[in-house]
């Protein structure tokens, strides 16, 4: 299994630990992830709130890039990066007229035909979940988290295609395959406040201290997440949710890369948990999960 | 051949753009033209004179009237050609006021474009024929398919005038979503009281045949003449026999969900639908009964004093003869399980107004009260959500269902009716109440039972601590709002019966892109179909109330009467015909047929002494539409009116 990475911006800033983790998994796993030599940005929140033409060129820039690298489908972590590339190919798909415009930027002729994943679902769909299973070294039994998929994972309606739009269960499922117990909870696709994170981060302050409440109401004891801007809002948030709302939540919020990896046995200092804001150290040491 | 023009004035509507005088007399110099004169008025009496006196006069055989369109008056003056001796069929007419004068502004052109029309209706009339009208006789009996209460309705109202009804019902009693209704809006009355004497003044009644549990599974003919196969399911109960007693479904050991009660309750294998049913004859539910799958029980045949219980009763096809068809045969609820936001139907206590209905009813599962279906306690406060399914494009039908305003005000009343303590919550895009005292209803739901009414969508419900929250927006405060709720209602909209397709291709009748049986004309033929002698009636048509339903079954039962007080139909020979010198059988024109009024059929043809396929033409049913003339390579089949030859002679004239 071979794959165009792309990580995006947030990967190789303040996600690290997504990045690690990820490349952690997909080497345990025999995936090869192949990074886009010269990526650019993926076209989010500064780009598509401007013009439109410009938040569809990025993203095929990078698809083309790809395509020229004849390594598959082009995969990356983070949901905005995810929706763009998926928006972008949808446009080229259907909107038969405007897509000359950005082919004229682009310089190229493109209809979509690079793929775009999300890693999420090269585990549990193109690997998934049974072939998972066989690899799993270590459940992490006694877990309890609340799966948070976001907003942008599974929509637009028909444009990401991957998976349920309001009760999304490919994390759940991928947590129940390693041992993980997915709380049921009603905020699965609840937004975060996303990009608000700077400007207005008084919505952000509500909105996730509505989820990390949600979440702690029934009964999670972490979060796990398949986006870089929800972690990040959850987690780097959390002190001054706590402060604004009188709270002392400590949730800790994981990328699913991160409890998979420690299921096949990786070593967690290999998974950048020191770079986490909430410790989730303390939580998984509670657990028995690390020693 | 003498042909007359009669150019008309139409007071200023065609003189004022055409110079008439100078038609007349270009049409004078026209081929075959005798006489050619105009008139102010050719429609008025004295106009008709005209053309009759000329006839009688000058000898004329055919009659040009160069004025309106023929959908106007062609009718008018085939009358005056008729009283005045000659074939009605022999008139043309040559449009010059819609498509000419109406249209245009300079009087040369339009003239000169007059003098053309002229010459083709001239062209085309030397080479019409006289023809004359058939007749079809007409079968003085009518089928209703379908047995609430709609079709209820139509049933009584064409026994009134003591002409025979067949009503058809699929289910095993007549009745249909009304009989589940508890009370009725705007003046809440109890459905069951208003509905139950018409039940049963249809199974008293001598004019009327029931087939419940039956349906219809062909029908061929037409006008006048229809052929219908009516599959009698079998019931495992004697009808003749059964008394009613309830000695079978006391005694039966097998419990399944009620339908009749949307799931809110339980019904035995052998059962009732509900305590009211008509006939009150039970029926064996031959996929939960024991004896049926397991060959063992047999305790209602046991307990059975007169022996209507009859394991070995098997479906039975009846073919009958009808001159007219209503077509009753209701809607289906929306399923909201499409909605991820209101929990994709897994919520117990998210339920639809069906649902309410059941709950609210007195012999309903919950013994008139409403309660969480999930743990059966009463529900005090109680979310109503409207527009589930009608009014959105993406998941549901684009249209609204007309009724759902006024159930929910219904059962926002209804609730505070059953518990002072309860509160209803709605949330609505727009209340539509036109009707009579509608609105006022709306008003006193919301005055006198304390409804409160928020304008909005709910964009999520869910599970939390027992209750169930309703997130949506009140867009006239411009917030956010959420409501703990014991009970979430949602109005569902009401859409075609699953097999409405299956029923509009048997019976030859359209139906629109959201499966509704289309009427023949939206404003004019609003109970008719484009099939002759099949009529519409109730929400197969389109959503409608109860007053709208019955009003239209009356209509419909009016239009089938009209049928039956005749002894035959007059027909229009302005049908195809084939010639079957020419026919090659290929079936395009059978393929082609809109109507289905064309068979294939074998004649022997003598010069090549053997057997071939031919087509043939229904004349009860053909319409005259000339699809078949175009399709076809041989130049086999023509219209009578419009014949090949007819339009060539106009092209040749242009």
């Amino acid at each position: 299994m071979k794959y165009a990475y792309y990580p995006g911006c947030s990967l190789h800033s303040t996600a690290k630990e997504y990045d690690l983790s990820t490349k952690e998994v997909a080497s345990a796993l025999g995936i090869e992830l192949v990074e886009i030599p010269g990526w650019a940005c993926c076209g989010a929140t500064p780009a598509h709130l401007t013009v439109q033409s410009l938040s569809i060129a990025l993203p095929v820039k990078n698809l083309l890039q790809a395509k020229n690298m004849d390594a598959g489908d082009v995969v990356t972590c983070c949901a905005a990066c995810f929706s763009r590339l998926k928006i972008a190919n949808h446009f080229m798909e259907t909107e038969t007229e405007k897509r000359k415009e950005v082919e004229g930027i682009v310089g190229e002729r493109y209809e979509g035909e690079v793929k775009a994943r999300h890693f999420l679902e090269v585990l549990t769909k193109d690997l998934g979940l049974d072939k998972l299973k066989t690899k799993v070294a270590k459940e992490l039994k006694g877990l309890k988290v609340a799966c948070y998929y976001g907003c942008l994972l599974t929509r637009p309606k028909g444009v990401t295609g991957i998976d349920d739009l309001e009760d999304p269960r490919l994390l759940d499922d991928l947590m129940g395959t390693i041992g993980v117990e997915a709380v049921k909870w009603p905020y699965k696709t609840e937004c975060c406040g996303a990009s608000f994170s700077l400007s207005k981060t008084e919505i952000v302050l509500k909105l996730s201290g509505d989820i990390l409440e949600m979440a702690s109401d029934e009964g999670a004891e972490a979060i796990v997440v398949a986006c870089p801007l929800c972690q990040s809002n959850l987690d780097l948030r959390q002190g001054m949710i706590n402060k604004k709302l009188k709270k002392s939540f400590d949730i800790p919020i994981f990328y699913f890369t991160q409890l998979v990896a420690l299921s096949l046995g990786i070593a967690p200092g290999k998974l950048g948990f020191d770079k986490h804001m909430v410790n989730p150290v303390k939580l998984l040491k509670k657990k028995g999960i690390i020693a | 051949m003498k042909i007359g023009v009669f150019v008309c004035h139409c007071g200023t509507n065609i003189s004022h753009t055409v110079d008439v005088e100078e038609v007349a007399k270009a049409a004078a110099k026209l081929p075959n033209v005798h006489f050619a004169t105009t008139y102010k008025y050719m429609c008025s009496s004295p106009g008709q004179a005209l053309i009759a006196d000329s006839i009688k006069e000058k000898g004329l055989d055919r009659i040009v009237v160069s004025a309106c369109s023929p959908s106007l008056h062609e009718k008018t003056f085939r009358k005056c050609l008729e009283e005045a001796g000659i074939n009605p069929y022999l008139v043309e007419m040559a449009n010059i006021r819609e498509h000419c004068s109406w249209v245009h502004s300079d009087r040369a052109q339009a003239t000169k474009k007059a003098i053309e029309l002229v010459k083709l209706s001239v062209a085309k009339v030397s080479r019409s024929k006289p023809l004359s009208k058939s007749f079809i006789p007409i079968e003085k009996r009518v089928l209703v398919i379908g047995g609430g209460i709609s079709g209820i309705q139509a049933a009584l109202d064409v026994s009134f005038a003591k002409f025979p009804v067949v009503m058809v019902e699929k289910e095993p009693s007549i009745g249909g979503k009304m009989a589940k209704f508890d009370k009725t809006f705007p003046t809440l009355d109890c459905a069951a009281c208003i509905l139950t004497p018409k039940m049963v003044g249809v199974a008293q009644n001598k004019y009327v045949t029931m087939h419940t549990f039956s349906e219809v599974v062909e029908v061929s003919g037409h006008v006048g003449d229809f052929t219908v196969k009516i599959k009698k399911k079998a019931r495992s109960v004697d009808l003749k026999k059964c008394t009613g007693c309830g000695a079978c479904y006391a005694k039966c050991p097998v419990k399944v969900t009620s339908e009749f009660d949307e799931g809110l309750g339980k019904r035995k294998a052998i059962y009732v639908p509900f305590p009211q049913a008509v006939p009150n004859v039970p029926v064996i539910d031959r996929n939960a009964c024991l004896w049926f799958t397991k060959k063992t029980c047999g305790l209602c045949k046991k307990v059975c004093a007169i022996g209507a219980i009859d394991y070995d009763q098997e479906d039975e096809i009846i073919e009958e003869k009808f001159g007219a068809i209503i077509v009753a045969t209701g809607f289906k609820q929306f399923d909201h399980s499409v909605y991820g936001e209101y929990g994709y139907g897994k919520f117990k206590d998210v339920v639809t107004g069906m649902h309410f209905e059941r709950m609210a009813n007195s012999s309903g599962p919950t013994g008139g009260k409403i309660v969480r279906p999930s743990d059966g306690k009463e529900a005090l406060d109680v979310v109503f959500i409207q527009c589930v399914g009608s009014r959105d494009e993406q998941k549901g039908v684009p249209y609204c269902s007309r009724v759902c305003c006024m159930y929910t005000a219904k059962h926002a009343t209804l609730l505070r009716e059953h518990n002072k303590n309860a509160q209803a919550y709605v949330f609505y895009i727009d209340v539509r109440a036109a009707g009579k005292n509608y609105e006022e209803f709306v008003k006193k739901a919301q005055d006198e039972y304390g409804a409160v009414y928020l304008r909005g969508r709910v964009s999520r419900v869910f599970e939390k601590g027992g209750k169930l929250i309703v997130r949506g927006a009140d867009t006239l405060s411009g917030s956010q709002i959420e409501i703990k709720a014991d009970l979430v209602v949602l109005a569902n909209g009401l859409i075609a019966q699953d097999d409405a397709t299956t029923i509009a291709q048997m019976l030859h009748i359209q139906y629109d892109k959201n499966r509704l049986f289309t009427e023949a004309h939206p404003k004019l033929a609003p109970v008719e179909t484009i099939t002759s002698g099949i009529f519409l009636t109730g929400a197969c048509q389109s959503p409608k109330d109860i007053p709208d339903t019955v009003a239209t079954a009356s209509a419909a039962s009016v239009k089938a009467l009209g049928l039956m007080v005749h002894d035959k139909l007059e027909k229009d020979p302005l049908v195809a015909r084939t010639n079957n010198d020419l026919c090659s059988g290929c079936k395009a024109c059978y393929l082609a047929c809109p109507y289905s009024a064309i068979e294939m059929v074998e004649i022997e043809d003598r010069k090549l002494k053997r057997k071939r396929m031919v087509s043939r033409v229904i004349e009860g049913v053909c319409a005259g539409c000339g699809n078949c003339t175009a399709v076809c390579r041989m130049g086999a089949i023509d219209v009578e009116g419009f014949t090949n030859r007819q339009i060539m002679r106009q092209i040749e004239a242009l």
